[in-house]
C-alpha cells in the first residue's frame, strides 16, 4: 500500500498568494469580449467599415442639419428649379449637390433621411428578431422535452414559409408603415437564430457547470439566461450584425415592391422604386440612393465579418429565403 | 445515454429509478425542485472535471458568488468580501476575484469548485472524483485542502473516486462497488485488511506495493472477460461473470449485504463464497490496467 | 428508409397545414374589401352580398376553412376572383416561369460559388482568396433589385443606345415557342439571381473546404501521390459539399415558390410576379393557393435534402 501524496507542495501559484500577486503586480481581467473586441481593432477593414458606419448614423442623426445647409426640406418639391423644363428630373449641381428626383426633390436631403428608416428598421427589427430567437432556442435547448419538441415543430414552419410572399402579403393587409415592417421582420426571422442558438444549447446544458449550477439549486431562468447565455453570445453577436444588413435589404425590399412606408417619407427602397422608370434618362436618382443602400449593407456585411473573424466560431447561412 | 452515477443521485440531479436517498432522517428521493431548494444548501457537490465544471464566460468571484446570488443569502453589498474570504480560505488570492477560469490551473480551479461548495456553510460535501482529472502532484494539495476542511467545518465528506489509496487516505468508512451495487463496506482498516468479497481482494491486489519483499507475496490478480453492461446486468450475484469463485447459487440468486462470520457488525459484505481471512484468490496473469478501467463505480466514504 | 420517408411526409403535411391555418386565419379573418371593390363603385350593399355569396364569403370562417382543405385534398385550390380562373391552373401557368428561372440561376450560381470557394480553400490567404471573398461579399451585400435594375442599365439600356440590342428589358417567352428568345430574356435574371445567391456558396464551400482539407485522410491521399487537383476535387470536395448541398435545397425551394423580386424588376409572369399581382388585389384564393405551393416546395426540399445528405455521407442514417 502506498502512502498518501506528500502534503505540501507548492508548485501552484495560488499556494503562495503574496508571492504570486508580487510576481504579477498589475491584475488585468481580460474577459473574452476584450480579447475579441483588441482583434476587432487591429482588423483593418473592419475598422474602415465601421467609420463607413459610423458616418451613416451621422448623416442619418444630422438629416436635418443637412437639409438646413443645403435649404431643401426633405419632401420640399422644387418644381422651378429641380425640374428641367420638360419635367425632368435635374442632374447633381451646385444647388442639388446629388440631383434631384422626379418630384423635384432633393435627393441628397432624401438619402440622409432615408438613413433614418434603414437604420431604424434594422436595428430595432434585428434586435426584436435576435430576442425572440435567443429566448425560444434556450427554452427550446434547455427546457427540452414537450417544450422542445412543439418549439422546434414551430421553428420548421417558420423556416418553411415563403418568407417574402408572406410579409408582402402581412404589410399588404396591416398596412405599410414603420412597426407593420418590424414586426413582420421580427415574426418571420427569429427561426433561424433560434435554431442556432438552441443547437449550442443542446451541448452546452451536458456540460458539467450546468449540473453544478442545479445542484447548488439555480432555478432553469437562472441557469438559461446567468450560466448559458453568456456561453451563446458570441455567436449571437456575430449573427447580429450579420443580420442588420439582410434587414435593411429586406425593408428596402418592401418598399421598393411598393410597401414601403406611405409617401412622401423617403426611404431608399422607395426611392429606387421611383427612379426605376428614369434610369434610361436621370442616371443619378438611382445611382446614389443604390450607393447609399450598398455602401450601409457592404459596411455592415464586412463588419460582421470581423466580428466573426473575432470571435471565429462557425459560419452557417442565414440567409434563408432573403433572396430572390 | 448520459452518466448517472452515485453522487448525482445522493445531491438529486438525477432522479432515482429505485432506492432512497435520506438526509437527516428525512426522505427527500421524491422532493419537488422547490422542495429540495433548502436541501441544497446542506448538501453540495464538488465536480470531477474543473474544466467543465466552472463556467467559462463568468468571473470568478461571480462563479463563488453563484450560491449567495441562488439562495438570498447575504446582502449584495458584502457579498464580494464573503467571496473573497473564501477565495483565501481555500488558498486563492483573493485579488484574482476578476479573472475568468480559464486563466487558472487545474489546482486551481478545483479550489474554486471547492470554495463554490463551501458558502453556504453545508453540511455534506459530495466529492464526485474531485481529483481524478488532476495532476498527481496536484491531487495531494487539493486532497489535503478537503481534509483540513472537513475539520475546520465540521463537513461529512462523501468521496467516490477509483483510487484506492486515496480514499484509504482520506476514508472513515469505505464502501466497494460493483455495476451499481455495493459489495462490501465496512471501516477502512478493516476492509482494506480483511476484505471479504472477491472483487474488493482483486482491486486491492492491484495497488502497487512500496516493499519489494511484500510485492512478491501479494502478486496482482487478473480478472478475466469484459465487464458486463451496467444497463443489462448480469443475474444474480453481478459479479459471477468474473469472479474465480463463482458457483451455481452466484448465478441464481443475489448476494446480501451481511456481516461475515466474526466481522464487526458494519463490515458487511454481499457473497455467497467470501474468502477466508488471509485466504488468496487463485489466479492468472497479473495486469493493472485491466482492472483500473473496470472500477469506475468503486466509492469511499468517510464520515467525522 | 421508407418510415424516414413516412415520418418526414407526415411531418411536412403538418407543417402545411399549420400553414394554411396561419394564412387562412390572417388573410380571411381580417377585413377585406374585395367583394366591394369587384361589384363597382355603384354597387348597392344588395349587389355586394350577391358578390359575397358568389364568392363564398358570406360563410362562417371555419366552414370556409373546410371547404378550403377538402378541395385542397382533392387538387383544387378554388377560384380567383376577378376572371373564375382555377388557382391551380393560374400556378402551373406561372410554374414553368419560376422554374427555368430558379434552375438555370442554380446551375449559374453553384458554378460560380462552389468553383471560387474551392480556389479561395486552395490557395487560402492568397490575393485570389482575398480578390474572391470580396467579390462574394460584394454581392452578397448587394440588394436583388438594385443588382437587377444595374444590369439592366448597361447590358440592355447601354448597350442598345451602343448598337448592341443583345438584352431585352425584360418580359419572357416559352422555351417551346423559341429557345433563342427564351435564352436571350433569361440571362439577365440568371446572372442577377446568381450572382446575389453565389456568395453564400463561396462561403460555405471555402468554410468547408478548409476544414476537410485539415483531415488526416486528406493527408494520406496525398501521402500516397496522387495529384492535387485529384486530392482537392475527388477527396475534399465530396465531403466539402454536404453543407453546400443542404443550403442548394434550402435556397432551390424556397426560390420554385416565387422569385418575388427578380421577376418583379424584369417583368416576367412567375409564380412571385403573380403573388405579388394577387396580393395588390386582394385575390385570396390566388395568395393563398401560391404560398401553400411555395411552403410545399420547400418542405419537399427539406426532405430531398436529408436523403442526398444519406447519399453523400454513408455515417448519416435515416431517422
Amino acid at each position: 500500500m502506498t502512502d498518501p501524496p506528500p502534503t505540501e507542495v507548492h508548485d501552484e501559484p495560488s499556494a503562495a498568494p503574496e508571492h504570486e500577486s508580487r510576481r504579477e503586480p498589475a491584475i488585468t481581467a481580460r474577459s473574452p469580449w476584450v480579447l475579441a473586441g483588441r482583434r476587432l481593432l487591429r482588423d483593418r477593414v473592419a475598422i474602415v467599415c465601421l467609420v463607413v458606419i459610423v458616418l451613416i448614423v451621422l448623416l442619418a442623426v444630422f438629416a436635418p442639419l443637412v437639409a438646413s445647409i443645403t435649404g431643401h426640406g426633405p419632401n420640399q418639391q422644387y418644381r422651378d428649379t429641380g425640374l428641367s423644363p420638360d419635367g425632368l428630373p435635374r442632374a447633381p449641381s451646385g444647388e442639388f449637390w446629388l440631383g434631384t428626383d422626379s418630384l423635384g426633390r432633393d435627393i441628397l436631403v432624401r438619402i440622409a433621411y432615408g438613413a433614418r428608416i434603414s437604420l431604424l428598421v434594422g436595428v430595432v427589427a434585428t434586435a426584436l428578431t435576435v430576442t425572440i430567437g435567443v429566448v425560444v432556442g434556450l427554452a427550446a435547448g434547455y427546457l427540452g422535452g414537450v417544450v422542445d419538441t412543439i418549439l422546434a415543430r414551430v421553428i420548421d414552419v417558420v423556416l418553411s414559409v415563403p418568407f417574402l410572399l408572406v410579409a408582402i402579403a402581412l404589410v399588404s393587409i396591416f398596412g405599410a408603415g414603420l412597426l407593420n415592417t418590424v414586426l413582420v421582420i421580427g415574426a418571420f426571422s427569429w427561426a433561424s437564430m433560434a435554431r442556432i442558438v438552441r443547437g449550442q444549447v443542446l451541448s452546452l446544458r451536458e456540460r458539467e457547470f450546468v449540473e453544478a449550477a442545479r445542484s447548488m439549486g439555480a432555478s432553469s431562468a437562472r441557469i438559461m439566461f446567468v450560466d448559458i447565455l453568456p456561453n451563446v453570445l458570441a455567436q449571437v453577436i456575430v449573427y447580429t450584425t450579420l443580420l442588420i444588413p439582410v434587414v435593411i435589404v429586406v425593408q428596402a425590399t418592401l418598399s421598393f415592391l411598393g410597401l414601403g412606408l406611405p409617401a412622401p417619407t423617403a426611404d431608399w427602397g422607395g426611392m429606387i422604386s421611383e427612379a426605376q422608370n428614369y434610369y434610361t434618362t436621370s442616371w443619378w436618382f438611382v445611382l446614389f440612393p443604390g450607393l447609399a443602400l450598398l455602401a450601409t449593407t457592404l459596411a455592415f456585411n464586412l463588419f460582421g465579418d470581423g466580428v466573426r473573424d473575432a470571435f471565429d466560431p462557425r459560419a452557417e447561412g442565414l440567409t434563408r429565403g432573403w433572396k430572390g | 445515454m448520459r452518466k448517472v452515477n452515485v453522487g448525482s443521485c445522493l445531491t438529486r440531479l438525477h432522479d432515482l429509478s429505485a432506492g432512497s436517498v435520506v438526509f437527516d432522517g428525512r426522505d427527500i428521493t421524491t422532493l419537488s425542485r422547490r422542495q429540495l431548494r433548502p436541501v441544497r444548501r446542506d448538501i453540495q457537490m464538488i465536480f470531477q472535471d474543473p474544466y467543465g465544471s466552472l463556467n467559462p464566460r463568468r468571473r470568478v468571484g461571480s462563479i463563488i458568488g453563484d450560491p449567495f446570488a441562488i439562495h438570498r443569502s447575504g446582502a449584495r453589498s458584502t457579498r464580494k468580501a464573503q467571496v473573497q474570504e473564501l477565495m483565501e480560505r481555500v488558498g486563492l488570492n483573493p485579488e484574482h476575484y476578476n479573472r475568468f477560469p480559464a486563466e487558472f490551473s487545474g489546482g486551481q480551479r478545483q479550489r474554486i469548485g471547492v470554495a463554490r461548495a463551501l458558502a453556504l456553510n453545508p453540511r455534506v460535501l459530495v466529492c464526485d472524483e474531485p481529483v481524478s482529472a488532476l495532476d498527481v502532484s496536484i491531487q495531494a494539495q487539493i486532497i489535503n485542502l478537503l481534509v483540513d476542511l472537513q475539520a475546520e467545518f465540521g463537513l461529512t465528506l462523501v468521496f467516490i473516486s477509483h483510487d484506492l489509496s486515496v480514499i484509504r487516505h482520506v476514508s472513515d468508512r469505505v464502501a466497494v462497488m460493483y455495476l451499481g451495487r455495493i459489495v462490501e463496506t465496512g471501516r477502512v482498516q478493516q476492509l482494506y485488511e480483511l476484505p471479504r468479497h472477491p472483487y474488493t481482494r482483486a482491486l486491492l491486489s492491484a495497488l502497487p506495493v512500496a516493499d519489494p519483499d511484500l510485492a512478491d507475496s501479494q502478486s496482482g490478480i487478473v480478472l478475466t472477460g469484459d465487464v458486463p453492461s451496467p444497463v443489462f446486468p448480469p443475474s444474480g450475484c453481478r459479479f459471477h461473470t468474473r469472479c474465480p469463485r463463482a458457483e451455481q447459487d452466484c448465478v441464481q440468486s443475489e448476494p446480501v449485504l451481511a456481516p461475515v462470520l466474526d466481522d464487526l457488525p458494519d463490515h458487511e459484505t454481499a457473497c455467497h463464497h467470501p474468502l477466508a481471512v488471509g485466504e488468496l484468490l487463485s489466479d492468472s496473469q497479473p495486469s493493472i490496467a485491466d482492472t483500473q478501467i473496470q472500477n469506475r463505480t468503486d466509492s469511499g466514504r468517510k464520515s467525522r | 428508409m421508407l418510415w424516414f420517408l413516412l415520418r418526414r411526409t407526415f411531418l411536412g403535411a403538418l407543417v402545411l397545414w399549420l400553414i394554411t391555418m396561419g394564412v387562412f386565419a390572417l388573410f380571411f379573418v381580417t377585413p377585406n374589401n374585395v367583394a366591394r371593390s369587384l361589384a363597382g363603385r355603384q354597387a348597392t350593399p344588395e349587389t355586394i352580398q350577391l358578390v359575397e355569396a358568389r364568392l363564398g364569403l358570406d360563410q362562417p370562417i371555419w366552414k370556409q376553412y373546410l371547404d378550403f382543405v377538402r378541395n385542397a385534398l382533392h387538387g383544387d385550390l378554388g377560384y380567383d376572383y376577378y376572371h373564375q380562373q382555377p388557382v391551380t391552373e393560374i400556378i402551373v401557368a406561372a410554374l414553368p416561369i419560376t422554374v427555368s428561372l430558379a434552375v438555370g440561376a442554380a446551375v449559374l450560381w453553384m458554378l460560380l460559388g462552389v468553383t471560387n470557394g474551392v480556389i479561395s480553400a486552395v490557395r487560402s490567404g492568397s490575393f485570389a482568396d482575398r480578390a474572391l471573398t470580396t467579390f462574394a461579399l460584394f454581392f452578397y451585400s448587394m440588394p436583388t433589385f438594385l443588382l437587377g435594375l444595374l444590369l439592366l442599365y448597361f447590358l440592355y439600356f447601354q448597350l442598345t443606345l451602343s448598337g448592341y440590342p443583345f438584352f431585352p428589358p425584360g418580359g419572357y417567352v416559352p422555351f417551346t415557342d423559341d429557345p433563342y428568345e427564351w435564352t436571350r430574356h433569361m440571362v439577365l435574371p440568371w446572372v442577377t439571381l446568381a450572382l446575389v445567391l453565389a456568395a453564400t456558396y463561396t462561403r460555405l464551400t471555402r468554410g468547408s473546404m478548409l476544414d476537410v482539407l485539415g483531415e488526416d485522410y486528406i493527408r494520406t491521399a496525398r501521402s500516397k501521390g496522387l495529384r492535387e487537383s485529384r486530392v482537392v476535387v475527388v477527396h475534399g470536395l465530396r465531403s466539402a459539399l454536404t453543407p453546400v448541398v443542404t443550403q442548394f435545397g434550402i435556397d432551390l425551394g424556397q426560390l420554385v415558390g416565387g422569385v418575388v423580386v427578380t421577376e418583379t424588376v424584369f417583368s416576367m409572369p412567375g409564380l412571385g410576379k403573380t403573388a405579388i399581382d394577387a396580393i395588390n388585389r386582394q385575390d385570396l384564393p390566388v395568395i393563398l393557393g401560391i404560398v401553400l405551393f411555395a411552403s410545399a416546395a420547400v418542405v419537399v426540399a427539406n426532405i430531398l435534402v436529408d436523403l442526398a445528405y444519406a447519399m453523400l455521407d454513408p455515417r448519416v442514417r435515416l431517422h
